[in-house]
C-alpha cells in the first residue's frame, strides 16, 4: 500500500492546446508541457533530475524529453508501458523515486497526436498474433469494441440504460461548454445522445472520448521543497494501482476476467481509502478516467460512491454535475475536453484544488480524487490543497 | 499501407492444436494433465500449478452467451463493411472456460444474456473459425 501520505507534492501543472491536428512533432508537445509544468512551480527546468511517462499508442520517450529540455542530469528517466491505466501509476512512481533517493524534482507528462498521428484502433494492419489470434478474426478489434462487452454485462447484470450511460456524456459536455481549453464545447441534450449512431452496440457515438493531440505534465517533489514554490503545494494524500485476477495479456485478454461488470476500482478501492487516510464521503470533485461512459459507473460502484449496481440510478439523480453531491469530470473529460489517457484529469485536480478552475471551480474543493482505468487495472489518488 | 485484410490467426506452438481441432472440426481446449486445470488461450504451462504437461480434450460445443456486442461501424471498412452488423460474443462453454466468437444464425437484435448456443465451424478466407449459433435447451 501506498505509505507516503503527504510527503509529496504537484506544484506546476503545465499543457499544450488539445487539438486535432498539433502540426509538430509529439516530442515537441511533451516539450512544451514540461517546460510550462517547471514554470509552473517556478523551478529551473535544469535542475529537474527525474522524468517519467507512460505509453501505449504515439508517445515521446522520456529520455528524449530529458534531452530536448536540455536537462543535464536526468537520473531516473523511465518509460512505463500503459495506456489509461497509468496516469497516476507515475505520479505514484515519481513519489517513490524521490523516496528511495533517486531523484529530488521529477517531471511527470504524457504526450501523444492520438488524432492527427497513432490513432488507437484504427489506421494499422491487423496481425492475428498471440491473443489477438482468438479475437480479431472474428471482427472483435478496437477498442470500443472491446470495452462495449464490459458495458453490456452491467446492462445485463443491472438493467443499466441508455439515459444513465448518456448522463455521463451530457454531464460531461455540459461542464465542457465552460472549458476554453475543451475540444468539443457544443452543448449536447439528452435527445442529442439518443440519437446519436451506434458504433458498436451498446455504444452510441457520443458513449465513445475524443481522439486528441495535446500533452500535459505535471512536476512533483517533496513537501518540504514544495513549501518555497511559486504556487500553494497540491499534496498526494494516496494512492493506488492494480486490479484483479486474470488479467490477461491486453485488454482483449481480458476473458478470463472474474466479471465484467466490475472493473479494476472494485479491487483497489481499500488500498486507495486507507493509503488517504478519507473516504469517498470526503471527497469534493473527482475525475474520474471516462474513456468510455460505462468506465464512470463501474468506477463510482467499484471505489464505494454509491452501491454495485447502483451507478446508473447514482448519475441519473444528477449527483455527478457540478452542482451535484459528487462533481465529476469538471473539465469535460476525456468525452469533452480532450484525450490524453487520463492525465487531463490530474491537471484538472490540481486547478480545482489551487481554486484556479473558473466557472467550473468547485466551491471549497480541499479533497480530490483522480482515477485512470476503465478495464482490469488501473490507478488512483487522492490530493488535498 | 497495404490494403487492409481479414485477420487470420497465426498458429503458434500453444495454439497450434486449437486451429488444427477446428479444421477437423472439434473444439479442442487444453487441459493441464498434473492438475486436470482447463485452459483457454492455450499457454505452455498450468496458471494453478505450473506444470508445463498438457493434454487436450474435445469440447462438447455448447455454451451460454456471457457477454455480446454489435458491430455497426466496421473497422477496417474494407473488411467488414460487408458483415455489419454482426454480433461478437464472449460464449462460457459447458466445460468453463470462456471463448470470443460470433455468434450467427439470428438476427443480431435477438441475441439474449445466457442464451443456449452451439458451435459451427465456419470457412472464412480459407481459414475455419468455431462460430456459435442458438440452441434447443
Amino acid at each position: 500500500m501506498f505509505a507516503l501520505r503527504d510527503k509529496y507534492a504537484i506544484t506546476g501543472v503545465g499543457e499544450t492546446p488539445y487539438t486535432k491536428n498539433s502540426g509538430t512533432p509529439v516530442l515537441n508537445l511533451a516539450v512544451e508541457a514540461c517546460l510550462k509544468a517547471a514554470a509552473d512551480a517556478g523551478v529551473d527546468v535544469k535542475d529537474v533530475d527525474g522524468i517519467i511517462s507512460y505509453n501505449f499508442n504515439d508517445s515521446a520517450p522520456a529520455i528524449g524529453v530529458a534531452t530536448a529540455l536540455g536537462i543535464p542530469s536526468a537520473g531516473y528517466a523511465v518509460d512505463f508501458a500503459g495506456g489509461g491505466n497509468a496516469a497516476n501509476l507515475i505520479t505514484l512512481a515519481a513519489c517513490a523515486a524521490i523516496e528511495a533517493g533517486l531523484a529530488k524534482t521529477v517531471l511527470c507528462f504524457r504526450a501523444m497526436n492520438g488524432r492527427s498521428g497513432f490513432r488507437l484502433g484504427g489506421g494499422r494492419e491487423f496481425q492475428a498474433r498471440g491473443i489477438t489470434q482468438y479475437t480479431a478474426p472474428f471482427g472483435w478489434i478496437t477498442y470500443p469494441q472491446a470495452m462495449a462487452m464490459w458495458c453490456r454485462r452491467h446492462i445485463i447484470k443491472y438493467g443499466t440504460t441508455a439515459e444513465q450511460l448518456g448522463e455521463v456524456a451530457v454531464s460531461s459536455r455540459d461542464n465542457a461548454t465552460l472549458n476554453p481549453r475543451a475540444m468539443q464545447r457544443s452543448p449536447m441534450t439528452m435527445d442529442d445522445y439518443l440519437a446519436s449512431r451506434f458504433i458498436v452496440e451498446p455504444f452510441r457515438l457520443y458513449d465513445i472520448c475524443l481522439e486528441s493531440d495535446g500533452a500535459c505534465a505535471v512536476l512533483i517533489t517533496s513537501a518540504d521543497r514544495a513549501k518555497d514554490m511559486k504556487h500553494k503545494p497540491v499534496y498526494i494524500m494516496g494512492g493506488a494501482y492494480g486490479g484483479g485476477p486474470n488479467q490477461g495479456d491486453d485488454l482483449f485478454d481480458a476473458i478470463r476476467w472474474p466479471e465484467h461488470s466490475r472493473n479494476y476500482a472494485a479491487y483497489i478501492a481499500d488500498d486507495l481509502w486507507k493509503s488517504a487516510g478519507v473516504g469517498p464521503s470526503d471527497i469534493d470533485v473527482a475525475e474520474i478516467y471516462d474513456c468510455f461512459t460505462y468506465s464512470v459507473l463501474m468506477q463510482l460502484e467499484g471505489l464505494g460512491f454509491c452501491k454495485e449496481g447502483e451507478g446508473g440510478p447514482f448519475v441519473q439523480s444528477g449527483a455527478i454535475r457540478r452542482n451535484g453531491s459528487l462533481p465529476v469530470n469538471t473539465h469535460g473529460g476525456l468525452l469533452s475536453e480532450a484525450y490524453i489517457h487520463g492525465f487531463n484529469h490530474v491537471l484538472e485536480a490540481v486547478r480545482q484544488l489551487r481554486g484556479d478552475a473558473g466557472p467550473l471551480q468547485v466551491k471549497d474543493a480541499e479533497i480530490a480524487l483522480t482515477t485512470a482505468g476503465a478495464m482490469t487495472c488501473g490507478s488512483a489518488m487522492v490530493l488535498r490543497r | 499501407m497495404n490494403e487492409p485484410t481479414r485477420p487470420t490467426p497465426v498458429p503458434d506452438q500453444d495454439s497450434a492444436p486449437f486451429w488444427e481441432g477446428c479444421r477437423e472440426h472439434r473444439l479442442r481446449i487444453q487441459k493441464c494433465a498434473s492438475c486436470g486445470t482447463l485452459r483457454f488461450p492455450a499457454r505452455r504451462h498450468c496458471a494453478a500449478c505450473g506444470s508445463d504437461e498438457s493434454t487436450w480434450t474435445d469440447a462438447s460445443g455448447k455454451g451460454n452467451v456471457y457477454s455480446w456486442i454489435v458491430v455497426n461501424h466496421p473497422v477496417p471498412r474494407e473488411v467488414f463493411a460487408a458483415e455489419v452488423p454482426y454480433v461478437v460474443a464472449l460464449v462460457n462453454l459447458e466445460e468453463g472456460v470462456r471463448m470470443p466468437t460470433n455468434i450467427v444464425g439470428i438476427p443480431p437484435d435477438q441475441v439474449k444474456a445466457d442464451m443456449p448456443v452451439e458451435v459451427l465451424f465456419a470457412e472464412v478466407d480459407g481459414m475455419v473459425l468455431p462460430k456459435f449459433r442458438p440452441r434447443a435447451e
